[in-house]
């Protein structure tokens, strides 16, 4: 077992990190053709700097590292092809956002003292 | 170790059909999947159910375990017989979808880990770079608060010299930064698979599961806390203690609040940009009668208060 007293700091994926293609086909484990496929398909959605046919200068936002995870898990472990995958998504980010507002609907302002 | 009932998990019939068994599965897999369901224990009911398929789905091994027999329940302390597994042919191992590591004990002494050589191969692309890899570290929500230290230990397989995998363990100190959530990931460079030749190593990604916590709920960056409060308190107003993962705070509880009342404190969630909020909500509890002063007290209620809480009910 190594142990060293070093600590290690790292950046917040979500919040700090952009990929690009190939970073995140690396970070992912994931062939970038896949990913690509799931760019065409509108799974991920990269912002791009000039044309979107240069998947060059295609960048992906810190989040999407879980997304093309779970859209691979939901894929072997439900069979789900990647038009289902996709409408999951939206499903269950449509479910949260309802879940929000039913809280945000039902809950008072309290009062700290 | 713990005997399972693959049937009983997958809620068929001994005798139920390969299809039956499948369709079983089908319907367990998107209930439980993680990333879908929203229940508590999801994660694990999900690898149980996986389990239980990856052995009736693949007609030798469940032979084998129908060999068995029917007697045994779920829980009970089990052995598998001496010579059980004998006669039977276990073809290519069948590990197909699942992944049987993460398999219980009770699999594993039946049909084995199924590790040596699966998933293993390197990447037969000539690769420079080492892989990224990926591991859970979990953490208290105190930490995602104040920002901490904290030691991880990460196993991972490496083969041998005698061509065998053996699991190789390494700690880490990672600062866990204040403001992150469950489900976010902590890059950390150069600390994943090492690279090839003169290659860089690959990164380590550390997902971040909040260890589950006697009374908060976590939601994304809002916290939840359950606030049992009397009944008076809840009727007649009250001014209360609150704990929240950064310290005590009082709180005014309005007059007439109803049991499920919920309340949010604005910015005492997990800190951020936007921050998140706690949001008590009020549990009324009953004081118990157990003394002769509590029951008079209860019968003086009784007596003046006129209340029916079943009027509604048309009673």
């Amino acid at each position: 077992m190594t142990v060293t007293s070093y600590i290690f700091s790292g950046h917040i994926v979500e919040e700090e990190v952009e990929f690009s293609l190939s970073e995140l086909s690396q970070a992912c484990g994931v062939n970038a053709e896949w990913l690509i496929t799931l760019v065409e398909e509108g799974i991920l959605d990269p912002h791009e700097n000039g044309s979107h046919k240069n998947r060059h200068q295609w960048r992906f936002s810190g989040p999407c590292i879980q997304r093309v995870r779970i859209v691979r898990r939901l894929q072997q472990d439900l069979g789900i092809n990647l038009a289902g995958v996709a409408l999951t998504l939206e499903l269950l980010g449509e479910i949260n956002d309802l879940k929000a507002r039913l809280i945000a609907l039902e809950s008072g302002t309290a009062e700290e003292l | 170790m713990e005997f399972k009932d693959y049937y009983k998990i997958m809620g068929v019939e001994r005798s139920a059909s390969q299809d039956e068994i499948k369709r079983a599965y089908r319907k367990l897999s998107r209930k439980y999947h993680p990333d879908v369901s929203k229940e508590s224990d999801s994660e694990e009911r999900f690898k149980t159910v996986g389990e239980a398929y990856e052995v009736l789905k693949d007609p030798e091994k469940r032979a084998a375990y129908d060999q068995l027999g029917a007697d045994w329940k779920s829980g009970q302390d089990f052995r598998p017989p001496p010579e059980w597994d004998q006669g039977f042919e276990f073809h290519g191992g069948g590990f197909t979808e699942a992944d049987a590591s993460q398999f219980s004990d009770f699999f594993e002494s039946l049909f084995g880990g199924g590790n040596a050589g699966r998933g293993q191969t390197r990447n037969p692309h000539f690769s420079q770079r080492g892989e990224d890899t990926h591991a859970k570290v979990i953490v208290e929500l105190e930490d995602a608060y104040n920002g901490a230290t904290r030691t991880i230990t990460l196993h991972h397989t490496e083969l041998g010299a005698d061509g065998r995998p053996n699991v190789v363990n390494r700690t880490l100190k990672v600062n866990i930064p204040k403001g992150v959530y469950q489900g976010q990931h902590i890059r950390l460079m150069g600390q994943g698979s090492a690279g090839v030749g003169q290659g860089k190593a690959g990164d380590l990604y550390l997902e971040i599961e909040f260890n589950s916590h006697s009374f908060y709920r976590v939601e994304g960056r809002n916290v939840y806390l359950d606030l049992p409060v009397t009944p008076w308190e809840a009727m007649l107003g009250a001014r209360v203690s609150v704990p929240t993962p950064s310290g005590k705070v009082e709180l005014k509880i309005l007059p007439d609040s109803k049991p499920g009342r919920k309340m949010r404190l604005k910015g005492k969630g997990i800190p951020g940009n936007p921050g998140g909020d706690l949001y008590v909500v009020l549990q009324v509890v009953l004081p118990p009668a157990d003394t002769d002063e509590a029951k008079a007290l209860y019968r003086e209620m009784e007596k003046k208060l006129a209340f029916n809480p079943r009027a509604a009910l048309g009673v």
